[in-house]
C-alpha cells in the first residue's frame, strides 16, 4: 500500500510549531514509516510534487505570497489542518491588526528608535517582495481549513496524535494534557 | 475647577462608593471628566487613577472628551430605525454640519448614538442633558437646533408636553406613557397609599414572607425566580445589616413597563419597597434608576420626601416603633449589564458594572458583602396588592406557574404601541390583535435577549412554563428585512454592552455577527448556516452571565424559526466562500511604500 503523503509550510509563523512537531523525539522513525513527505521544510521539496493527503499549515496570512502558498496547499491536499494559534487566530502577528500597516510600516522604517541607517527614508518596494496585507488573516478566512489543532504551539503529542488518527482513520486521542494551556 | 470638584466631594461625603454620582456630577458640569478631576478623585477618594479611569470608561454618559454643552444622544434601536431614525440623523446633519459621534467646533453641540432608551413606544426619541424628546421628524430637529444655537435652556425647548404629573417637584415631559390597558393588580383605580403598608406592620416579617410566597408571585425582571423565597434565603443568611434594591435599570430593547410604574405609580413601587423592608430587616432601600429615565429624578426624589413627610418612610414607620427604612435613588450612567444584579451592585459600589461569580447569591453577599434582595420595579409594585388582597386572590389570576398579572410593552409596528396589563397566559395572537398590529411575519418576545417567534407560534402563550418575558412584545411587519434590520442591530447592541470579562461574550458575538453580515452580503454558504447555528450555542454554556449567556439568541432564534431567510440568501452551493480580496487588502501598504499591484509577484 501506498503510504499517505504530507505536506507541510510555515507562513506568518515562527516555526515554533515546526519545531514541535518535531519533538515527537524518537516516534520520527515511526512517522517516516507511516507517511512520505512531499512539500515541506521537512524534506525541503519547494514544490509540490503530486497530489497530497495532509496538508499542515503553520501561521496566518499577512502578505500575498501567504495568500498564494495557502491556496496552492488547498489545490494540492485533500485535507488541510490549520496547526497552532497563528494558523487559527493570527496569533502573535496580528497583534499589529489594530494599526493601520501604513503607521507599521513607518514605525519600521523610518520612525522608529532603532532606525539609524536609513538616511535616504527607503520603504522596501522591490517586486520581488510580498505585498504586504493590511492585517494578518487566520487561514480559515482565506480557504476552507478541515480541523484545527490549538496551542502556541500545540504540544508534539497533539500534533502525532492528530496525524495518526488522520491516517488511521481511529478516534483521536485527545488526554487532557495535550489540550490543556497552562 | 478643583473647589468645584472638592465640593462635589464634599457632598457625598469623600465616600469612593459614591463615585458614580461623582462622576456624573462632573461630567454633568464640564461636560465631561477632566484630567484634573481624575487627579483630585483618586487623591480624595484614596483610589489609584486607574480605579477612576476604568469606572469612567466603563460608562456610556461618563467621558473623558467633551461631549458638548448639549449632549444629544439619539436612541439606535431597530424600533427607532424603523420610525424614520435615517431622516432624523440627516436632519441633524444638515442643520449642524457635522456627522453624528462629534462635536460642533464650538463646542456646543455633540450628537451621538446611543443604546435602547426605552422609548420604543414613542420613536425615534433622544435625549439632550437629560430631558427626552420623543417623535422626532426633520422638522422638530430643525426647530430644536434652532433653540439650541438661541441659546435656550432645556426646559424651554420641551415644547410639547405627553405626561404632566403635579406632584410637589411637577413632571413635565414629552414622554408619553400610553397606558393601552389597566389591569387588577396594576393600575387599578382603587389603590391608596398607605394601607397595605399599615395592613404589613400588624403581622410579622415571617408572616408576610409566607403570604408572599404563598402567592406565586415570581420575579418580573426576566428570570421569574420566586420572590418570598429570595426573601427567605436572605432572612436565612442573617446579620443585622440588610439591603432592599429595586432594580429600575430597565435596558432591554423594547421594554418600557418599569418607566411607566415610575411615573404612575411611584407610591406603590416605594410602598412596596417598605414591605420589602420590614420582611427582611432592611434599614436603607436604593433604586438604581437607570441614566435614561433622569428625567423623572428630581419627581421621584419629592415623592420620597412626601412619604417620608407622611411617615410612611423614615423612623418608626407607621407608628411602628423601630421600623426605619428609608430610600434612595442611585442614578446609573448607561450600561444595559448593570441590570444584571451582581453587575448593578458592583456599579452600586461605584465600580465598573461587570458581573460578579455566583455564588454567592446577593442574598448572601450583596452590596458592601451585605445580604441583599434585589427586586424588579414590577415584583415590588405586586406586593402590595399581595398583601392587601391575599395570596388566594394573587393567585385567581394568570396560569398554574405564573401567577398574577404582568405589564407588557408593546411596540413596533402595530397602531397601538404601549403598556398593558394582562393576565399571565394570555397568547401572543390576542395581543396582535389589541396592539392593531397587522401582517406581521415575527414577534420578538422579552428583547433581545428572548426570542423570535413566527405566526405558526403566535397561538403560544406568554407564562414561565411556555414564553417567559420580562415585559416586552416587538412585532414586526411583513415589509422588514428581519436580519438586515433586527437581528444585525439585536447583535450590535449586545457586542457594545458586553462587559468583556469573558471571552466567549467578548469574541464569539464579534464573529457571530460578522457571520451574519457575510450572508447578508450575499458571500453565504450553507455551511456558514449550520456554523452560525452551532457557534451560537456555545455563548450559553461558557459565558458567567446572563448577557453573554443570550446574547446569540437573535441568531439562534431566527435560524430555528426563519430558517429560510437565511437559505434564500445563500447564492452558491459551494461549502465555502471567502471574503478575502487580495487587491483591497494590498492597497493600503502598497499605496504607503509607492508600489503597483501586480500579479503573481515573483516568488522566490
Ligand atoms: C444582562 C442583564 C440585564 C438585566 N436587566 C434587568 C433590568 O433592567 N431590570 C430587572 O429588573 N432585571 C434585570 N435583569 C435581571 C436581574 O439580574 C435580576 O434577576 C432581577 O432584577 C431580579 O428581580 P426579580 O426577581 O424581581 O425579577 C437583567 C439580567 C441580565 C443578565
Ligand atoms: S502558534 Fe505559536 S509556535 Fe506556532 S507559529 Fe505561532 S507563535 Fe509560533
Ligand atoms: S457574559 Fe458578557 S457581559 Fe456577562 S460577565 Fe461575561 S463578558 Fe461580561
Amino acid at each position: 500500500m501506498t503510504k499517505p503523503v504530507l505536506a507541510t509550510t510555515s507562513l506568518a509563523g515562527c516555526f515554533g510549531c515546526h519545531m514541535s512537531f518535531l519533538d515527537i523525539d524518537e516516534r520520527i522513525l515511526e512517522l517516516i514509516d507511516l507517511v512520505e513527505f512531499n512539500k515541506s521544510p521537512v524534506d525541503d521539496i519547494k514544490t509540490f510534487t503530486k497530489q497530497c493527503d495532509i496538508g499542515l499549515i503553520e501561521g496566518g496570512c499577512c502578505n500575498s505570497e501567504n495568500i498564494e502558498v495557502l491556496k496552492d496547499f488547498r489545490k494540492n491536499c485533500n485535507i488541510l489542518v490549520s496547526v497552532g494559534e497563528c494558523a487559527i487566530m493570527g496569533g502573535l502577528p496580528a497583534l499589529r491588526n489594530g494599526i493601520s500597516i501604513k503607521e507599521c510600516l513607518e514605525e519600521a522604517y523610518l520612525d522608529g528608535p532603532t532606525v539609524k541607517a536609513n538616511t535616504e527614508k527607503i520603504m522596501p518596494n522591490d517586486e520581488e517582495l510580498p505585498m504586504l496585507l493590511d492585517m494578518v488573516y487566520p487561514c480559515h478566512e482565506i480557504v476552507k481549513i478541515d480541523y484545527f489543532l490549538p496551542g502556541c504551539p500545540p504540544r508534539a503529542d497533539l500534533i502525532w496524535n492528530a496525524l495518526v488518527a488522520l491516517v488511521t482513520g481511529d478516534e483521536l486521542k485527545m488526554p487532557y494534557e495535550v489540550v490543556k494551556f497552562d | 475647577m478643583r473647589e468645584n470638584i472638592l465640593s462635589i466631594i464634599e457632598k457625598y461625603q469623600k465616600d469612593h462608593r459614591r463615585l458614580m454620582d461623582i462622576l456624573i456630577a462632573i461630567q454633568d458640569t464640564y461636560r465631561h471628566i477632566p484630567d484634573e478631576a481624575v487627579d483630585i478623585l483618586a487623591d480624595q477618594l484614596d483610589l489609584s487613577k486607574v480605579d477612576v479611569e476604568q469606572t469612567i470608561s466603563f460608562y456610556h454618559f461618563l467621558s473623558r472628551e467633551p461631549v458638548g454643552k448639549y449632549a444629544i444622544y439619539l436612541n439606535d434601536s431597530a424600533v427607532a430605525n424603523i420610525s424614520g431614525r435615517a431622516e432624523v440623523v440627516q436632519a441633524f446633519e444638515e442643520e449642524l454640519g457635522i456627522s453624528f459621534n462629534n462635536v460642533t467646533a464650538d463646542g456646543l453641540i455633540g450628537m451621538w448614538d446611543t443604546a435602547d432608551i426605552g422609548m420604543n413606544d414613542q420613536e425615534p426619541a433622544a435625549l439632550i442633558n437629560g430631558a427626552v424628546f420623543t417623535k422626532l421628524t426633520p422638522k422638530k430637529v430643525k426647530n430644536l437646533v434652532a433653540g439650541i444655537k438661541a441659546g435656550k435652556d432645556i426646559p424651554d425647548l420641551v415644547t410639547e408636553i405627553g405626561e404632566e404629573v403635579n406632584g410637589p417637584a411637577a413632571l413635565s415631559t414629552m414622554v408619553t406613557n400610553n397606558i393601552r390597558q389597566k389591569g387588577a393588580i396594576l393600575f387599578s383605580d382603587d389603590y391608596e397609599v398607605g394601607q397595605a403598608l399599615k395592613q404589613a406592620i400588624a403581622q410579622t416579617p415571617e408572616e408576610i414572607v409566607t403570604e408572599v410566597k404563598q402567592s406565586n408571585l415570581r420575579g418580573r425582571g426576566g428570570a421569574g425566580f420566586p420572590a418570598g423565597l429570595k426573601w427567605d434565603f436572605c432572612r436565612q443568611s442573617g446579620g443585622d445589616e440588610v439591603y432592599l434594591i429595586c432594580n429600575a435599570d430597565e435596558g432591554e430593547p423594547g421594554t418600557f413597563k418599569d418607566r411607566v410604574i415610575l411615573t404612575e405609580l411611584p407610591k406603590l413601587l416605594f410602598e412596596g419597597m417598605a414591605i420589602a423592608g420590614y420582611a427582611i430587616g432592611a434599614k436603607q432601600g436604593i433604586v438604581y434608576l437607570r441614566y435614561e429615565y433622569r428625567y423623572m429624578q428630581a419627581y421621584l426624589e419629592s415623592i420620597l420626601q412626601e412619604l417620608r413627610d407622611q411617615n410612611f418612610l423614615g423612623k418608626n414607620i407607621a407608628g411602628k416603633a423601630g421600623f426605619d427604612f428609608d430610600i434612595r435613588i442611585q442614578l446609573g450612567a448607561g450600561a444595559y449589564v448593570c441590570g444584571e444584579e451582581t453587575a448593578l451592585i458592583e456599579s452600586l459600589e461605584g465600580k465598573r458594572g461587570e458581573p460578579r461569580n455566583r455564588p454567592p447569591f446577593p442574598v448572601q453577599r450583596g452590596y458592601l458583602d451585605k445580604p441583599t434582595v434585589v427586586n424588579n420595579v414590577e415584583t415590588l409594585c405586586s406586593v402590595v396588592q399581595v398583601i392587601l388582597e391575599g395570596a388566594e386572590w394573587f393567585k385567581s389570576f394568570g396560569t398554574s406557574e405564573s401567577a398574577g398579572t404582568k405589564l407588557l410593552s408593546l411596540s413596533g409596528d402595530c397602531k397601538n404601541p404601549g403598556i398593558y396589563a394582562v393576565e399571565w397566559g394570555v397568547t401572543v395572537q390576542k395581543l396582535i390583535r389589541r396592539a392593531g398590529a397587522t401582517n406581521v411575519q415575527a414577534v420578538q418576545i422579552g428583547g433581545p435577549s428572548g426570542m423570535c417567534i413566527g405566526p405558526d407560534q403566535f397561538n403560544r402563550q406568554l407564562a414561565f412554563e411556555d414564553l417567559a418575558t420580562g415585559g416586552s412584545l416587538i412585532f414586526i411587519g411583513e415589509e422588514r428585512d428581519l436580519l438586515g434590520d433586527f437581528v444585525v442591530n439585536f447583535m450590535d447592541f449586545f457586542i457594545d454592552e458586553s462587559c468583556g470579562s469573558c471571552a466567549p461574550c467578548r469574541s464569539l458575538n464579534v464573529i457571530l455577527r460578522n457571520k451574519l453580515l457575510k450572508i447578508l452580503d450575499g458571500k453565504g454558504t450553507n455551511q456558514d448556516i449550520d456554523e452560525l447555528y452551532k457557534w451560537a450555542g456555545v455563548g450559553r454554556v461558557t459565558n458567567r452571565c446572563g448577557l453573554g449567556q443570550t446574547a446569540a439568541n437573535p441568531i439562534l432564534s431566527t435560524i430555528e424559526n426563519f430558517r429560510h431567510l437565511y437559505e434564500d440568501l445563500v447564492e452558491t452551493n459551494e461549502n465555502f466562500v471567502s471574503t478575502f480580496d487580495l487587491k483591497d487588502s494590498v492597497a493600503e501598504s502598497n499605496a504607503a511604500v509607492d508600489r503597483e499591484f501586480v500579479l503573481p509577484h515573483k516568488t522566490r
